[in-house]
């Protein structure tokens, strides 16, 4: 099976992020593989464990991003390619879907493209189901589980994580899919796999090499960015002898505050 | 100069540290408390190559250099020492001097399954009577034939009742001329008739670890278990040292840098007099303190660990290295618990259990006051040292990941 994974480069969920002047900083914390992507990776993996072939890690951004391909080749990918252009600096999901499914179609023959449910920055989980959009493959979104897959007779079976419970899905392959935690515990990377991970030449795509004349203007911008205000609280305890008095005293509290 | 980590070594570090706070962190209080070993934690370093990272793979190993080991031990020991003792005693006392004073025979039969972690190792020196003053030890040696008949008792050996194999230094020549020229060093088989071992409780420290006593009364051990020549014993067993000593130097940092995340994570917290204690003033003396004897330890074993790579003999960096470390991670691990409080004197938190487990490094694997003499010795021109017969191998990164 020839496998694409999509992976992005984040702040560590651990990391103190604060906002100055608009600029979001994170510090000194480093930057990660985005954790939700640590498993979509990770079942990539074991698909091709289970039924050969190639993993391709995929991913579009600045070129201290290869660090977060490289610990996805440290896994286990067999290649890591980079989609690097000054033309993206601001590209919002549409224009990154549209560059993904541009790089997929020019990796050629893929038969699975893997994401993780969304990013720890953007978190907007949509960049998955519109790549699929723009590739006229089936999504398969929020799957807890890849319950039976069929290279030769092109299906795919999963269970989706919603919120009534679990949904079984069949569909077709090629197809798209995007993972949830749960579904596997992403291996660390073997030390074979850094020496090779940190060897390893990374082809860098511009637009124009995934054949991108233009890229669209994003329909999404950011153009203020603020930390979330602080907010002092004061606790009130309201008394009283018994509950329907606390009650009659909390009612009062609330019209005097204009809230009911 | 280049002061930065290579990617590998990032990644090294990285991954390290990611199995030692996932699958040893959120027990190891557990552990501790009940003053006994996780049964999964051999097995799991032995599984991740975490046992082999500094062996050449071609004999098991997984490639790494020696500034790996040293950035592996920081992350253990930045959990529990429990995990870096194994790296000390397993990796370092063990499988390196096995690297570098063995045949190519005995590194097929021993280094191989120590590289794997099919076998684990210990290094089995000091004894009830005799700890810095190695030449005294009384275990003795008695060639017979093609053997050698070992007796004798070793105490506070980590892993003892863990290791499959000892490396383990007796008297086999009484009458030698020094004293230092009378001992020889073996592998011995911990399952072999005559081997008895026990656990010692009651330590003060690293507690979630294994350390004991082993027991040899008329254990035959093959002439060809024998590392090193006959009467080669003393040089080693302090090869043996350099190599476990490096490993306690960058566990040590490790110490010292969890000390200081458990103070600025607490000091941020804590409020007093209207404000975090972080802006306190004498709070952020301590941890000031803290902060620059990270940086310190840390260059420190890293040039230990650089030097060890070049091939470079290191006695003289690697005591440096383990007397500073050591040292400031006992005093950061007692400012900690000082920064704490009253939260400090209590196993809710971990400062308490980083300042018992600080406390034994001073004193093993060459105490404090031996690390002292040793760099006075070089420092006023008392000690040169000669090539060894056996010298540590360069490490070639080609060469070492070579299958």
């Amino acid at each position: 099976m020839n496998i694409v994974v999509c992976v992005k480069q984040t702040p560590d969920t651990a990391a103190t992020v604060s906002v100055e002047d608009g600029v979001v900083s994170w510090g000194d914390s480093p930057l990660v593989l985005n954790p939700w992507d640590e498993y979509a990776v990770e079942e990539a993996l074991r698909i091709r464990e289970a039924h050969s072939g190639q993993v391709t890690a995929l991913s579009l951004g600045p070129e201290a991003a290869m660090e977060a391909l490289k610990l996805a080749l440290a896994m286990g990918c067999e290649q890591a390619i980079l989609i690097n252009d000054p033309a993206l600096e601001d590209a919002d999901p549409l224009v990154v879907s549209k560059v993904l499914a541009a790089a997929i179609k020019k990796i050629g023959e893929v038969d699975l493209v893997l994401f993780g449910r969304g990013s720890v920055d953007n978190d907007t989980g949509i960049t998955g189901p519109q790549v699929a959009r723009r590739l006229n493959w089936p999504v398969l979104s929020l799957v807890a589980d890849i319950t039976s897959l069929d290279p030769e007779g092109r299906t795919i079976a999963v269970e989706r994580m919603i919120d009534e419970g679990r949904q079984l899905v069949r569909g077709s392959l090629p197809a798209v899919v995007s993972v949830v935690k749960g579904i596997n515990e992403p291996r660390y990377p073997s030390f074979m796999g850094i020496r090779k991970a940190s060897r390893a030449e990374m082809p860098i795509w511009s637009t124009a090499d995934i054949g991108l004349d233009e890229v669209p203007t994003p329909a999404m911008t950011w153009p203020e960015i603020f930390a979330p205000l602080k907010v002092e609280t004061e606790c009130e305890m309201i008394e009283g002898e018994t509950p329907e008095e606390v009650a009659a005293r909390l009612a009062d509290r609330l019209i005097e505050e204009k809230v009911i | 100069m280049d002061f930065s980590l290579t990617a590998e070594h990032e990644m090294v570090q990285k991954m390290v540290r990611d199995f030692a706070q996932r699958e040893v962190a959120p027990t190891i209080k557990v552990w501790d408390r009940k003053q006994d070993m996780a049964p999964h934690i051999l097995p799991r370093m032995g599984k991740l190559g975490i046992l082999g990272v500094c062996f050449p793979v071609r004999y098991g190993g997984q490639g790494m250099d020696f500034v790996s080991l040293g950035l592996v031990c920081e992350e253990l020991e930045a959990v529990d020492t429990t995990l870096r003792v194994v790296m000390s005693v397993h990796t370092g006392l063990a499988g390196l001097t096995i690297l570098q004073w063995g045949t190519n025979e005995q590194k097929k039969r021993f280094l191989e399954p120590l590289a794997r972690g099919d076998l684990i190792g210990c290094g089995a020196f000091t004894e009830p009577g005799a700890g810095s003053d190695i030449s005294a030890i009384q275990a003795t040696g008695k060639r017979d034939g093609d053997q050698y008949i070992l007796n004798g008792e070793k105490m506070w050996i980590s892993l003892a009742t863990k290791a499959d194999i000892a490396i383990v230094t007796v008297r086999t020549i009484p009458d030698a001329a020094k004293p230092s020229r009378s001992l020889s060093t073996f592998v011995v088989d911990l399952h072999s008739p005559g081997v008895t071992t026990g656990d010692i409780h009651g330590k003060l420290g690293v507690r979630a670890g294994s350390t004991g006593w082993i027991s040899l009364q008329d254990v035959r051990v093959p002439v060809e278990n024998r590392i090193g020549e006959q009467g080669e014993g003393f040089k080693v067993t302090m090869s043996a040292l350099d190599s476990g000593r490096y490993t306690v130097a960058a566990g040590a940092t490790g110490l010292i840098r969890a000390s200081l995340k458990a103070s600025v994570d607490y000091a941020n917290e804590r409020r007093a007099f209207g404000e975090p204690i972080a802006k306190h003033q004498l709070i952020q003396a301590k941890i000031a303190r803290m902060a620059q004897d990270y940086e310190i330890a840390r260059l420190l074993y890293l040039k230990a660990g650089w030097l060890k790579n070049q091939g470079v003999r290191n006695t003289r960096e690697t005591s440096m290295a383990k007397r500073f470390a050591t040292a400031a991670s006992f005093t950061a691990a007692s400012e900690a618990i000082q920064v704490h409080g009253a939260y400090g004197y209590s196993d809710e938190y971990d400062v308490e259990r980083f300042m018992r487990n600080a406390r034994g490094a001073l004193i093993y694997e060459g105490s404090n006051e031996i690390q002292i003499l040793i760099q006075a010795d070089y420092a006023l021109g008392h000690r040169r040292d000669k090539p060894l017969r056996c010298e540590m191998p360069v490490y070639d990164p080609i060469d070492w990941q070579e299958a």
